[in-house]
């Protein structure tokens, strides 16, 4: 079973953003880099879980992106993943991303192929279904649960108030959500052998972009909060119904 | 051309098809072209989509289209944007959108915006959408230069409104491909209204104790018609299910009230949050960093301040 995972590389979840003097790039100073969670935390887990499970099988990790993003790409080997893979382009539209990784991945003929559910940078939720797309195969966005059988997968997704169960054979995408695994932190031994393990950096294939941020701007300020007296929900009750209007 | 595809669920419309449509027609009107709206499967009276400014409303009805998968919804869509001439494309970000979106994006080879949340605009004939970033806590303003142009609209963003009447629906002559996935089972709640459409929602974090305290929660939720949402440690520890976990590793809502109790405001509980129209915290310690994001606060135990607030509402309810 031959497994990719897709990882992105994201500002840490606790980043105060800024941007640049005229608004259009995020100040990068002191900013520090992540694996995007939904990535790491999920869809490369399961993805190591099913190969342990099966005892048989490789896990590749990719990412589109600068030299400078293999810290991020060296911690996913010291989670486990058995190989990496870095599409050497910096920048790009989510479509960019897609064809890079089909790409890749088109020529390396994967069973499955992970994403996490989103980046928690752009929100896209795209890249995963861009992807299947382009290579013509099933895409299950949102899943919970992931079990294997030969070349059949049992899959639990997240669909609007609710969940969905589903069959699907290889090869297919998936979107990870949380409940598809847990968290593991890399050991020691993993970060050790994570440095001698193949980091592939691959020549990026023509791309036309199609979106471009034309700025980037912050949310309003919030006026000082309105404390309201604990014995007196009377008045809680009449500010949200006469002054903000909600209920 | 303005295309809208509206979402239906076993055959009904929910909210976010109104929404839908109510933007694909602003969006129509910035660009001086008409909006007009698809509907795959069956629809009960698709015609009502006209209500929300459809100029006509097409329909492919065929009964494989009645299970959703993206895929095959994707190449449907696809091959009504050529047959039809649609030159934006406007889905809802919901799951069913954020399965097609992509897939429809690299099938046109076109530009593409998800999770929108103001109406397009066209200043010098540069079609920009503004969009969340990083979790809510930014907003970017972004550009499509293709030929066709694909949006997906936030749930909660832009109100339905109503500026017609009913129109008719055609049917559309489409091929529908085999689809290669096979669902076994779909629950859904009933009676709840899910987290990213609630207009209300009654929030809770560790300050809770333990999940047996809930009932207080639920009472209050109840009340006011609101769905239950929860802070991160309180999922993952199992006191309640993680499709309440909201921030910027849950769901990211942005109801018109949200209710915070036993909640500190971390930043990434915040992300998922602070698009919120009102905020209301509940916290006994008045350091919270919370307060600094509500619009209205009240500082005191939450097992005193919930039932309170929940008995004012009942009697503001009764007049
Ligand atoms: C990578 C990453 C991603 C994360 N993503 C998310 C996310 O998506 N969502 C999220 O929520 N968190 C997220 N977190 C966790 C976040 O940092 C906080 O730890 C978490 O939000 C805290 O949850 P809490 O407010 O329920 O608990 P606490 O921080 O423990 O706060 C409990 C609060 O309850 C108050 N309290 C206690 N007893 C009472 C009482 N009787 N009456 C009134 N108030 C009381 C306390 O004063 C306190 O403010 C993430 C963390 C990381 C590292």
């Amino acid at each position: 079973m031959k497994l990719l995972v897709c990882v992105s590389k994201t500002p840490e979840t606790t980043t105060k953003i800024t941007f640049n003097g005229d608004q259009t790039a995020l100040d990068t100073s002191g900013v520090q880099y992540i694996m995007n969670p939904y990535d790491e935390w999920y869809a490369l887990v399961r993805a190591l879980e099913l190969k342990e499970a099966l005892g048989a099988g490789t896990v590749t990790i990719i990412n589109v992106g600068p030299a400078a993003n293999d810290p991020v790409i060296r911690k996913g080997l010291a989670i486990g993943a058995d190989e990496a893979v870095r599409i050497d382009k910096d920048g790009g539209s989510s479509l960019d991303v897609a064809q890079q990784i089909a790409a890749y991945a088109k020529e390396n003929s994967f069973d499955m192929v992970f994403f996490g559910k989103e980046t928690i940078d752009y929100n896209g939720s795209e890249v995963g279904a861009m992807t299947a797309e382009l290579l013509d195969v099933p895409f299950v966005s949102f899943a919970t649960k992931l079990e294997v059988e030969g070349n059949t997968a049992t899959i639990t997704r997240d669909i609007e108030g609710g969940e969905e169960t589903l069959e699907v054979a290889t090869p297919f995408a998936l979107s990870a959500a949380k409940g598809l695994a847990e968290q593991r932190i890399p050991n020691m031994r993993g970060i050790m052998m994570a440095k001698r393990k193949p980091l592939n950096v691959v020549a990026a294939v023509e791309t036309t972009n199609h979106t471009q941020v034309l700025s980037y701007d912050l949310p309003a300020e919030k006026s000082a909060v309105k404390l309201v007296d604990p014995e007196d929900m009377d008045e809680l009750v009449r500010l949200l119904s006469e002054e903000a209007k909600v209920i | 051309m303005v295309l809208v595809f509206a979402e239906s669920v076993n055959g009904t419309f929910k909210k976010a098809a109104f929404e839908a449509v109510t933007y694909g027609y602003q969006t129509a009107e910035v660009l001086g072209v008409a909006c007009e709206a698809i509907v795959l499967g069956k629809a009960e009276d698709a015609g009502v989509l006209g209500k929300y400014g459809a100029a006509k409303v097409h329909q492919v009805a065929d009964d494989s289209l009645n299970q959703l998968d993206g895929q095959v919804y994707a190449a449907v869509i696809a091959a009504a944007v050529e047959q039809l001439g649609a030159k934006v494309v406007i889905l809802s970000h919901t799951s069913t959108g954020k399965s097609i979106l992509g897939r429809l994006a690299a099938r046109l080879n076109a530009g593409s915006v998800p999770a929108a949340n103001a109406v397009p605009t066209n200043e010098g004939g540069v079609f920009a959408v503004r969009k969340p970033v990083y979790s809510g806590k930014a907003f970017a303003n972004i550009a499509i230069s293709s030929d066709i142009k694909l949006v997906s609209v936030t749930g909660n963003s832009i109100p339905p409104v109503e500026v017609a009447g009913e129109v008719a629906v055609s049917a559309l002559d489409i091929a529908v491909p085999a689809s290669r996935i096979t669902v076994k089972e779909v629950s859904r709640m009933e009676g709840v209204t899910p987290l990213p459409e609630a207009e209300l929602v009654v929030s809770a974090g560790r300050g809770m104790k333990g999940p047996e305290n809930w009932g207080i929660i639920e009472a209050l939720a109840e009340e006011l018609g609101a769905t239950t949402a929860c802070s991160r440690p309180v999922s993952d520890v199992g006191w309640r299910p993680h499709h309440e976990h909201v921030g910027q590793t849950g769901i990211a809502i942005r109801p018109n009230l949200y209710i915070a109790a036993g909640i500190s405001g971390a930043i990434q509980h915040l992300a998922g949050v602070n698009s919120s129209k009102t905020i209301v915290v509940i916290n006994k310690d008045p350091e919270a960093p919370f307060f600094k994001a509500a619009d209205y606060g009240v500082v005191g135990d939450l097992f005193d301040v919930v039932p309170r607030l929940t008995e004012a509402i009942r009697k503001h309810k009764q007049g």
